[in-house]
């Protein structure tokens, strides 16, 4: 298992066009993917899934933690990683 | 039996005709029991699938005219209708032998709860999107076809409320007015009846659910109530009233390229508010005399950079050509928390309407605002340009402005770019601190724009987009009024000038009590010029300075309401 942690420096967190990024780059891998949000407290929900990311109700400045299990969790790491550094920007992605 | 229910006014003009409920609602019964999960799961699995394509197309078809925001929220439904957890937990009930019905929506709403208890705004209102996307696939699974699916004869649409992602499956050509229970004269629905030029009623109340469908509605948006049931005596005036209204509009758009004067004389310049390129061709083609607030925002939302100074420039001198010398007001980037941009990164705030926004966030980033400043004067060379500054509260932050953009100016002519000549600096009042002041801001600006939604709302702690109290964020409240008198006062006799540019300068019944106040020019929606510049040709400056003293005495905005109905002069000028 590979996990990353990250603060979200984008303005409206994971949500929005954000989120749905997020979700849609997390669907192209194997891997199992989870994401949570450590400065709510939340449990791990799944990253290829909109409505659950949308519940961690993750804000600008909020942490998260991703997690990856699987064939690509490397690669899946990676990406998402990038993503939300890039701070979604489309070409960063 | 004729009744009449009482509202806000939101959108001048007479209608009649059948109630039409736009109901997101479903009023079948469901089964709950399903056949056998099998049968359930290709029932769902194809009610999905159509309301996907249907998202699509309506995505698709409406692409042009809906925001990025917008936008996003379409695409997102688009996901949600894929979102495996929710699949897991339907599936988890169709097991169970619950119909596909009674499964999709347990597990829709579970997560629409979870979503509506967080605790930021932007969360909460995601609840509403997914229970929209859910209704989508239920009308599909009761084989109903796209709903509400408007009548196809003209109806009066009557709602609690509705959403922008609502009013896109409304056909503009079948409306002939809007009522809502809820919602104030900024709300969505009042802005989406005065751009289509519909007569719209808000803030009707509870009472309104007690209108049955297919009821006969009179609807009278200037003096904001609806009639049900109107007695053929009301019906046969209405008639004759619609008749006069639709003249009227004819006439006023025959001579909406002529400047409005008042009837002794006094010229008032209406203005266009505008947020894009086609915009001000628009305006321009609706006779507006100038721009009175070109919002900038559209130059830096929809992506994830900033743009450049060549882009910047290359779009305000599109613009300026586009208004063919007439005067342009370009108000500088107003963001906050509120609508935040990707790479303008903002701490999370409590309260984003009290936080950092305007030129807060531009001082906060000063080469984001010294760039937009490079090119819009190297833009405006040769044309009328007016640079604004919004949300500015305090005599520091103006005097701030002013140097930074003559240090900008400086710059620019020693770098040897041909600057504007015509060119002018102001600021927004939107803040009652600054209204209350204007004496001590003026020497730093040669104009005044009045941004009376703002304005309202920070006068009577009432947040225009929360319909439990937008009914009280009326602009004519004489709160808002004395301030704006404060305005008007300070710049009397110096040769410079108020504006307003918030919904308030549109609004018919407050056309005179503005210009009685003292301001000059009235920035408004580009549909709007021809109607505002015929209210001004009906009054006399003078009487007009009578009414705005009376009205600056009374108690509550109904009243100043009340007291412009009554003074309303009979009859219209001639053109």
């Amino acid at each position: 298992m590979q996990q990353v942690t990250l603060t979200l420096t984008n303005a409206v967190g994971l949500h929005a066009r954000p989120a749905a990024l997020f979700v849609q780059t997390a669907a192209r891998f194997r891997s199992n993917i989870t994401v949570r949000n450590l400065t709510r407290g939340t449990p791990p929900v799944n990253a290829k899934a909109i409505l659950a990311v949308l519940t961690l109700g993750a804000e600008h400045g909020h942490v998260i933690e991703i997690a990856a299990e699987g064939p690509d969790e490397a690669d899946a790491i990676a990406t998402l990683k990038a993503l939300v550094e890039s701070r979604f920007g489309e070409d960063g992605g | 039996m004729s009744r009449r229910l009482r509202g806000l006014p939101a959108s001048p003009g007479i209608a009649m005709g059948p109630a039409w409920w736009f109901r997101r609602t479903l009023p079948v019964a469901m089964r709950t029991r399903g056949e056998d999960a099998a049968v359930e799961r290709m029932r769902l699995q194809a009610a999905q699938e159509r309301a996907a394509a249907e998202l699509a197309a309506l995505r698709e078809a409406q692409r042009d005219r809906l925001s990025p925001e917008e936008l996003a929220i379409f695409e997102a439904q688009e996901l949600m209708l894929q979102d495996p957890e929710l699949m897991a937990a339907v599936e988890a009930e169709l097991v169970a032998g619950a119909s596909a019905e009674a499964a999709w929506r347990k597990a829709v709403e579970a997560f629409a709860a979870q979503l509506a208890a967080l605790p930021d705004p932007y969360f909460q209102a995601r609840a509403a999107d997914v229970r929209d996307v859910g209704n989508r696939v239920l009308r599909h699974l009761a084989g109903g076809p796209e709903a509400p699916s408007m009548p196809d004869h003209p109806v009066i649409v009557v709602a609690d409320d509705l959403l922008p992602s609502e009013t896109v499956s409304l056909d503009p050509r079948r409306v002939l007015a809007f009522v809502t229970e809820g919602g104030g004269p900024t709300a969505h629905a009042a802005i989406l009846a005065r751009r289509l030029g519909v007569p719209a009623v808000v803030a009707v109340g509870a009472d309104l659910q007690t209108v049955p469908d297919g009821v006969l509605l009179l609807v009278d948006g200037e003096g904001g109530w609806i009639e049900v049931e109107p007695d053929p005596e009301t019906v046969r005036q209405a008639q004759a009233r619609r008749a006069l209204w639709l003249q009227e509009r004819a006439q006023a758009e025959a001579a909406a390229h002529e400047p409005a004067q008042t009837r002794d004389g006094v010229r008032i310049e209406v203005a266009a508010n505008v947020g894009s390129l086609e915009d001000a061709h628009e305006a321009f083609r609706n006779g507006a005399d100038s721009i009175g607030l070109l919002r900038t925002e559209f130059l830096y939302l929809e992506r994830t950079a900033a743009p450049t100074e060549e882009e910047e420039v290359a779009v305000y001198r599109a613009l300026l050509e586009a208004m063919g010398g007439k005067p342009v007001v370009v108000r500088t980037l107003d963001v906050g928390g509120d609508k935040p941009l990707p790479y303008l990164p903002m701490p999370p705030e409590a309260n984003p309407f009290l936080g950092v926004r305007g030129v807060r966030l531009s001082r906060q980033h000063p080469a984001l605002l010294r760039q937009q400043l490079r090119a819009l004067l190297r833009a405006g060379a040769g044309f009328p340009l007016r640079i604004m500054f919004p949300m500015v509260s305090t005599v520091e932050e103006i005097r701030w402005l002013r140097e930074f953009f003559e240090d900008v100016r400086s710059t620019l002519a020693a770098e040897g770019h041909p600057l504007p000549q015509d060119l002018q600096v102001g600021m927004m009042v939107e803040v009652p601190a600054a209204a209350l002041l204007a004496e001590h801001f003026l020497p730093w600006v040669d104009f005044f724009s009045i941004g009376t939604n703002d304005l309202t709302q920070y006068t009577l702690a009432a947040d225009r987009t929360n319909p439990a109290v937008a009914g009280m964020a009326d602009g004519l409240h004489p709160a808002v009024l004395r301030l704006i008198r404060h305005v008007t006062a300070a710049v009397e006799g110096t040769g410079k000038w108020v504006g307003v540019c918030g919904e308030l300068a549109g609004d018919l019944v407050a056309v005179p009590v503005l210009i009685g106040l003292g301001v000059q020019e009235l920035s408004v929606n580009p549909v709007r010029v021809p109607e505002v510049k015929a209210a001004i040709r009906r009054w006399s400056l003078a009487d007009a300075r009578a009414l705005a003293e009376e009205a600056i005495r009374q108690a509550d905005a109904a009243a100043v309401r009340l007291l412009v109905a009554e003074a309303r002069p009979p009859m219209p000028a001639t053109a």
